[in-house]
């Protein structure tokens, strides 16, 4: 039994990686479910994907304290969504802050020491700068790809079962970048 | 063949393996790709009608054409469609007709959580709910046999968890149904009292029978497991039940209007305490309960929001689950994209001091802080009726402060007759379309004046200040919303104007093409942090410890904020 969060902000590409990882479970025989947003996800706010796989799956959602794993594409979702870690839960976090709103107008502050508080509620939480290992692959915007590599690394699946989601999901013309920073993230 | 496929795939999957040939719908989160996927299909004619009532119409058109026709919309959409819908089920179908609503319990993307449910039992109508993406195929598929059977429209009820949720779906081959003969049929077809009267007696028959048939139905399903809990459920709900309290006897509904009467007396005379779970209304209850049967329900659960696996394990169940609290953080609400043209209207009217009835779209988020443009937000096209009755009870010096602000795709909806009633009767206020040549919220749909319509074939494009000034509008101005010197002079006019006036804002929304965009912008030494900019509340600019900085990946090159920069402190980036 796999239950994944992914949570980021939209226009950050959670949809992508969450249907990676769904076709990841579908080849390896297990029962998937996924929940997505749809509509305000390119509009900037707080948005989670939600990526079940077992023997049989029920609900398309993970509860609070129902994740095995969450997968954070920004340092604030990923303190916002902690809650929904199970104890013992593991948790790979993209160090990128990105202001919301109310930050932005000045109205509130940025949280500090992010890092600390995750790792103090779930030590070996793992931190990666996953920006610039997109970047360095060709692609800011293969983000995602970086830390389903990062995610690869700590999870008993093949490697190559992840590689043949990425092919079977990722537009043909992305494919090399997404390949890379896959890569990136598996090495990091 | 095996794919993991979105509840809305699914349901398309489902009209197209039913031998679907004809589909109507208007875009509404968490319905729209429904007919997005059933368009994709070529032995299907699909299209985005201007709203729901116009699709429900062209449905049962099609339906007594005698085609099998589908039908989609979220839940406040089938409000526009209830009166076709009504008469619908007097009189009856020819080829199939099913009706998917989607409902949005927790309203991610919607202005009320109204229960769809209650339509099923006021039109009469037979409506099912399936619990997951292969039920959402196979359920419309049933619907359209029960459809013709029984000569009735069907409802299919969806929510957003099962809309936007992706399980694993076993495709079939598609049924290829012949077109039914049409035949003129007054008596069943044209209803005038004499004749819907009697009708209405055939729809009183017709649900009785369909009563029966619902205790046929393996649908309704009863899973028995320990019997000192009963638990009736529907719809995603189902899920959540069987994880938070497995040991439970439960009866899935399949078919949730009307109600299996004869299964539900047995499965609560088989258990002991029987519980009712379902998100909204007590619709399951209020009926069972009228059936003489004790229930617990709305008791201990909420009518408001999302169930979840953790709520009914605690309610039912008693165990609380251990949570990690990350305490206050602040709030990431949705908000405008970086380089869309709503923000700069906004900007004006706040500058301006001119307030605004609000009303469905991208530019809803214009009501959130820094802009606060907009002072109401009711429903598809409400901010023009609305105009007009502030300026009927305030006077005609309130209307020179306010003005009505729709999208393009909104004012097709719903807008156009609330602008003839201003102009009927004597209207002086403004009304803003924001034309960003698309739907934008629901996620780029085309419409009336986009020039190409569902099937992506071109198509005649409305001219929208031609459509105006044929209405009796006498003052029409198109304006840039990013030529902000022209936007604030075209507002200046056409409020101080005691005449009714139409300022139509034109500018494709940010994302549309993307390839267009134009280099980012740059916050140099000249800089003052005064905060300007900081007021369009655009996501791409922020204060840091060393000032205002742009994100250049964000930055699409606007130029908004190097327009109402004092400083001429942002420029172009690498110049």
């Amino acid at each position: 039994m796999g239950d994944i969060l992914i949570v980021g902000v939209g226009g950050q590409g959670t949809l992508l990686a969450s249907r990676v990882l769904g076709n990841l479970a579908l080849s390896l025989g297990y029962d998937v479910k996924l929940s997505e947003v749809h509509g305000m996800a390119q509009r900037g706010g707080s948005v989670v994907t939600h990526v079940r796989f077992g023997e049989k799956v029920y609900a398309p959602v993970i509860d609070e304290g129902g994740a095995d794993i969450i997968l954070a594409f920004e340092k604030l979702e990923a303190l916002r969504w902690i809650g929904r870690l199970k104890k013992n839960g593991r948790m790979f976090v993209n160090t990128q802050e990105i202001p919301p709103m109310p930050v932005i107008t000045g109205a509130e502050k940025y949280p500090a020491n992010i890092e600390q508080r995750i790792s103090e509620a779930v030590p070996g939480a793992v931190f990666v700068d996953a920006l610039t290992l997109a970047k360095e692959a060709g692609n800011a915007k293969a983000l995602n790809t970086v830390l389903i590599g990062v995610l690869a690394k700590h999870m008993d699946f093949d490697k190559k079962a992840f590689l043949d989601a990425i092919r079977e999901t990722v537009p043909e013309k992305l494919l090399d970048v997404n390949m890379a920073a896959f890569e990136k993230g598996y090495n990091s | 063949m095996k794919k993991l496929m979105l509840g809305n795939e699914a349901f398309a999957r489902g009209a197209y393996e039913a031998g679907v040939t004809v589909a109507t719908a208007y875009p509404g989160t968490p319905s729209t790709e429904i007919t997005e996927n059933v368009a994709k299909y070529d032995e299907i004619y699909a299209e985005w009608s201007p709203n729901e009532k116009v699709a429900l119409e062209v449905a049962i058109g099609a339906s007594v054409a005698g085609a099998r026709t589908l039908c989609c919309m979220k839940h406040v959409g089938l409000n526009v469609a209830a009166d076709p819908l009504f008469t619908a089920a007097y009189t009856g179908i020819n080829g199939g007709l099913v009706v998917i609503v989607a409902d949005d319990p927790g309203m991610h993307s919607s202005q009320n959580e109204q229960d769809s449910r209650l339509y099923a039992r006021g039109a009469h109508l037979p409506m099912l709910e399936p619990s997951g993406s292969m039920e959402a195929k196979e359920y419309v598929k049933l619907a359209f046999e029960m459809s013709e059977r029984f000569d009735t429209p069907v409802l299919v009820r969806s929510n957003t968890r099962l809309s936007h949720s992706q399980g694993i779906v076993t495709l079939n081959i598609r049924r290829d149904i012949a077109l039914k003969p049409y035949e003129k049929d007054a008596a069943k077809y044209v209803m005038m009292p004499g004749m819907a009267k009697k009708r209405h007696v055939i729809l009183e028959k017709r649900m009785n029978d369909i009563k029966e048939y619902a205790d046929t139905l393996d649908i309704n399903r009863a899973e028995y497991h320990d019997t000192k809990i009963g638990v009736i459920t529907s719809g995603v709900v189902y899920n959540y039940v069987k994880e938070a309290i497995p040991d439970a006897s439960v009866l899935n509904l399949g078919m949730i209007y009307p109600l299996p009467e004869q299964k539900i007396r047995a499965f609560a005379a088989k258990v002991g305490k029987l519980y009712i779970v379902e998100e909204l209304e007590p619709f399951f209850e209020d009926m069972i309960k009228a059936m003489g049967i004790e229930v617990t329900g709305k008791a201990i659960f909420t009518v408001q929001g999302e169930y979840s696996v953790n709520m009914i394990a605690e309610k039912i169940g008693g165990k609380k689950a251990e949570i990690i609290n990350a305490g206050a953080l602040p709030q990431r609400p949705p908000v405008m994209c970086p380089g869309c043209p709503h923000r700069a209207v906004y900007y004006m009217l706040k500058k301006l001091g001119i307030a605004a009835t609000g009303d469905i779209g991208c530019y809803t988020l214009g009501a959130m802080p820094p802009l606060s443009g907009i002072d109401t937000c009711v429903c598809m096209g409400a901010s023009i009726g609305m105009a007009m009755g502030m300026e009927k009870a305030r006077g005609k010096d309130f209307s020179r402060k306010l003005v009505a602000v729709i999208g393009d795709s909104t004012f097709f909806h719903s807008g156009i007759t609330g602008l003839l009633d201003m102009v009927y009767n004597g209207a002086t206020s403004t009304v803003l379309i924001l034309d960003n040549a698309t739907t934008g919220m629901t996620g780029h749909q085309d419409h009336p004046a986009t020039g190409k319509n569902l099937k992506g074939d071109i198509a005649y494009a409305i001219d929208i200040p031609a459509l105006v000034k044929s209405l009796g509008v006498k003052h029409v101005r198109v304006v840039d919303p990013f030529d902000l010197k022209a936007l604030e002079k075209v507002l200046r006019e056409e409020t101080a104007r005691e005449e009714l006036s139409v300022v139509i804002a034109k500018r494709p929304c940010a994302l549309l093409d993307r390839k267009k965009i134009s280099p980012p912008y740059t916050i140099t030494d000249k800089c003052k942090s005064c905060g300007v900019c900081l007021k369009l509340g655009c996501p791409a600019i922020e204060k840091t410890q060393n000032g205002m900085m742009i994100d250049e990946t964000l930055c699409t090159g606007c130029g908004l904020c190097k327009d109402v920069c004092a400083f001429s402190a942002i420029e172009k980036a690498g110049e």
